[in-house]
């Protein structure tokens, strides 16, 4: 059904979703001023290069080992509350950071319950004990890193469990210990999913804004918002997100290079991998272990949360409420079915044609992910008014009408700016799924006769089932915390959850914003218990 | 074809032209805040307010990018700065009007009657209990040695900051200020985080004792509504109007101004008028804190308790003007 011709066609016009933003960007940063530069470079850039990157670096070190290590202990061994667990660990999930921020910020900062209590019982005064700075870079690496471990721990664990248990058994035929297999085995051939659940990760920090902003830790992104805002040049803050996509090429080729060395197929059919069971004190380590990761990343800080809300004497928008909750659970459907469609068409243009013209327009469709939500948004509405208003012009001259904004403003262009930015969430779950998928189906499947649309039907989607739902969860997730995108772009009287939650927070009304926040939780939670169940019940 | 295309438009057209009067209304004020006055004035004028709530400098690109088309009538920020940004590219429309004339002080709205300050906060310096016994009356004695380690501040990357620094460019040499910010970076106790709120919490808990902050913040903190932690910590602070004896106490405005292309013109221009009148000027004073433009309106009690004070009677617009230079110098001060 489909020619190599289409496959190429389709899979460049999705990539022109995310390419024309980023041209407007080019276009916008080409008005830029020089001596800006020169300010900027010689006085804060350094410093803005300097946390971004060692602020990636503890996200990665975090994240990994969150990530990882649960993932191994939860597919590999049984204890009591396993199957709990299995999804309580994907919660931090539905957290957004900067919401992680104001949490622990409320708990561990000065005027915090944890440090008041310290100075009460032991007499103290600030100044006399040393405390861990939560607002610092090593704060919002913990913080981040705990909200943001899901990633690799969601690709991690499906990939574990993709594994075939004949792997293993021929590491235990080699004599290899369990942990030996686990590093000289399972480790590598799991590494194309570990990553792409890091590069997620990490794009994610790179586009972060209101974590760093409000722990006062100056990174790349909080650059561009200064220069944009404070000096009042965009073409300046536009250069500035264009070299931030520089970074997130460098992420996106070591991906890839770490990818093509290590390429591993299990060609006969796989067996699930038999856990094993845990006894004594192994079994309360183990509990300890996995339950680390859900308590930092969830549990806290929805615990301050939730004492803010008892608190705070605030009323509820009790009307609006469900109202909230419908745009923005049906924003996040919307956005997420159509992220998975298209993104599953980019990887299989990629897989079937092999063309150049494809690849390239995988890795477009990557970038949009680590642009912060306000640039895609402006690069997104620059082109889409310009078009609008280009259509009104038309109209006006040909037949004396004025058909207004047809595009701008309206939910298909918030749409549309979630896609760009979204679209790469998808593209790493699904290619680190058809990636574990050996080429020789494919030809099996053609050698049968079979059109690449049918091997995609038949052989693909039945095969890939828990890296769509996968993907499907993570943008649906990530919509529903978008921020900035969704501020600037939607419509008249339209607001979202994490709007409502925002509008509280900027104002520091941490305890009015603690019940919105709440209901992002509480509204991302079903999708991801869902979606989980889902997920467990085609991978176990 | 033609024929076609025109009969679908007509019936977009007649589907789309309401029959309730409305006014669009891009905000940078957040909405809970607005609300209630909106509300007000809905009630009073039958007028629908449609609203987008979001940061002003976005706000202004997707003015600016809707072009002609916008459906924008009214452009509420938060600071003079923005406002002044929003006149430079152009986006407003002067409006000629003897209620604004009367309501607003000449020094609160442009020149040029393209924007109409609604609504005053002032940043003077906070203090506790514990800060040094200090002849503290300006901005320019913070940087006083006897305050090293004393001063919680919030980051140059906030506008409220910048608006200080810039109304200080309006007054002094570039170096001067630049000296000068350097001394408070200096006398600081710790890096620039969090929000105003943080640092009055902070210097409640002892980390410093000299703030400097909005003023509705802290009487947001002593509240009826706030929680039990922060009216504690609201109630060890006390407020020092700067500058007394000079300039007066740095002061910013949140305003509106018409959108040239704006479809609701007369609307648009009602809701600002209605902005200025004295209901909405005690509401904003009862609801956010801050201080009426509009003299002779009461303020909140909470307010009225720490006195009445000299405000800087700089010409707003200026604070726009020296925007960027301000996060420049600020930038080579090291003020993070």
């Amino acid at each position: 059904m489909f020619s190599g011709f289409k496959w190429q066609a389709s899979s460049l016009a999705i990539a022109s979703l995310v390419l024309l933003p980023l041209i407007a960007l080019l276009i916008i940063s080409s008005q830029a001023n020089m001596q800006l530069w020169q300010h900027l470079s010689s006085t804060v850039l350094p410093e803005y290069v300097r946390n971004s990157i060692l602020l990636m670096l503890g996200v990665s070190a975090i994240t990994l080992t969150l990530g990882v290590g649960s993932a191994w202990l939860v597919t590999q061994y049984r204890f009591p509350g396993i199957r709990f667990f299995d999804w309580a660990l994907l919660l931090p999930l539905a957290m957004p950071a900067y919401i992680s921020a104001y949490s622990y910020t409320g708990l561990l900062d000065v005027a915090g319950p944890i440090q008041t209590w310290l100075r009460d019982v032991f007499g103290w005064s600030v100044g006399d004990y040393w405390f861990p700075p939560i607002r610092s870079l090593s704060g919002a690496m913990l913080v981040m890193g705990c909200v943001l471990y899901p990633y690799v721990y969601l690709l991690a664990r499906s990939a574990f469990l993709s594994q075939s248990q004949h792997f293993r058994d021929v590491a235990a035929l080699m004599g290899y210990t369990r942990r030996q297999a686990f590093l000289r085995i399972t480790l590598p051939i799991a590494r194309p999913a570990v990553i792409a659940g890091l590069s997620l990760a990490l794009m994610e920090t790179l586009a972060d804004y209101g974590t760093v902003a409000y722990f006062g830790v100056n990174t790349f992104t909080t650059g561009i918002f200064r220069t944009w805002f404070g000096m009042d040049s965009v073409s300046n803050a536009a250069q500035l997100a264009l070299v931030l996509l520089g970074f997130v090429v460098v992420l996106l080729v070591i991906e890839r290079r770490s990818r093509q060395q290590a390429q591993y197929y299990d060609k006969r059919k796989s067996s699930a991998p038999s856990p094993k069971q845990l006894y004594g004190v192994k079994r309360v380590i183990a509990v300890c272990l996995v339950s680390i990761p859900i308590a930092l990343g969830f549990i806290v800080p929805v615990s301050q949360l939730l004492i803010w809300a008892i608190q705070s004497h605030a009323q509820l928008w009790q009307s609006e409420f469900w109202q909230l909750v419908f745009n923005t659970v049906s924003l996040a459907t919307v956005t997420a079915v159509l992220a998975v469609a298209l993104g599953l068409l980019v990887t299989y243009a990629v897989r079937t044609t092999q063309a150049p013209v494809t690849r390239f327009a995988k890795q477009v469709v990557s970038l949009g992910y680590a642009v912060p939500g306000t640039i895609i948004a402006v690069a997104t509405l620059v082109p889409l008014a310009r078009l609008d208003n280009l259509i009104d012009a038309w109209f006006r001259t040909q037949f004396n009408l004025s058909t207004g904004l047809i595009l701008s403003g309206t939910l298909a262009a918030l749409i549309i700016a979630y896609l760009v930015r979204f679209m790469a969430v998808a593209l790493g779950s699904l290619d680190a799924g058809l990636q574990a998928i050996a080429p020789t189906m494919d030809q099996a499947a053609k050698s049968m006769g079979s059109t690449p649309w049918q091997v995609l039907q038949r052989v693909h989607i039945p095969m890939l089932k828990g890296s769509l739902l996968t993907a499907l969860l993570l943008v649906f997730v990530d919509v529903m915390k978008e921020l900035p995108a969704t501020l600037i772009m939607r419509p008249f009287n339209f607001n979202t959850l994490a709007v409502r939650a925002y509008e509280y927070a900027s104002d520091e009304r941490l305890a009015d914003a603690s019940l919105a926040s709440l209901a992002i939780i509480c509204a991302g939670l079903i999708p991801v218990i869902l979606l989980t169940k889902a997920i467990q019940r085609h991978t176990h | 074809m033609k024929k076609l295309v025109l009969i679908a438009l007509a019936g977009l057209l007649v589907s789309c032209s309401s029959p309730t009067p409305e006014v669009n209304l891009y905000s940078a004020r957040k909405e809970a805040l607005i609300k209630p006055l909106l509300d007000a004035f809905t009630q009073e004028t039958g007028i629908k307010v449609n609203i987008i709530s979001a940061s002003a400098d976005a706000l202004l690109e997707r003015i600016k990018s809707e072009g002609i088309n916008s459906p924008a009538d009214v452009l509420l920020t938060t600071d003079a700065g923005r406002l002044h940004r929003a006149k430079q590219a152009s986006l407003f429309a002067p409006i000629d009007s003897a209620i604004l004339h009367n309501n607003i002080p000449a020094n609160y709205r442009d020149g040029d009657n393209t924007w109409f300050g609604l609504s005053l906060r002032a940043r003077p310096i906070m203090v506790t209990a514990k800060a040094p016994e200090s002849t503290l009356t300006s901005y320019e004695d913070l940087v006083a040695p006897e305050l090293a380690g004393q001063i919680c501040i919030r980051s140059s990357g906030n506008i409220y900051n910048q608006s200080l620094v810039a109304s200080m460019l309006a007054h002094a040499s570039a170096s001067d200020v630049e000296a000068w910010a350097k001394g408070l970076v200096a006398n600081m106790a710790r890096e620039p985080q969090g929000g105003d709120r943080d640092q009055i919490r902070a210097a409640a808990a002892g980390q410093c004792s000299v703030v400097v902050a909005n003023t509705y913040y802290l009487a947001n903190m002593l509240a009826d509504s706030a929680t039990d932690d922060d009216r504690t910590a609201g109630e060890a602070i006390s407020v020092i109007w700067p500058n007394q004896q000079d300039r007066g106490t740095h002061v910013n405005v949140s305003g509106a101004g018409l959108i040239k292309s704006a479809p609701n013109s007369d609307n648009g221009i009602k809701l600002i008028e209605y902005l200025s009148s004295d209901k909405a000027q005690h509401l904003y004073a009862n609801v956010n804190f801050e201080y009426p433009v509009k003299p002779g309106v009461d303020i909140h009690p909470i307010l009225a308790k720490w006195g009445k004070f000299k405000a800087d009677a700089l010409p707003l617009e200026k604070l726009g003007e020296n925007n960027a230079e301000a996060v420049k110098l600020m930038d080579r001060a090291g003020w993070k």
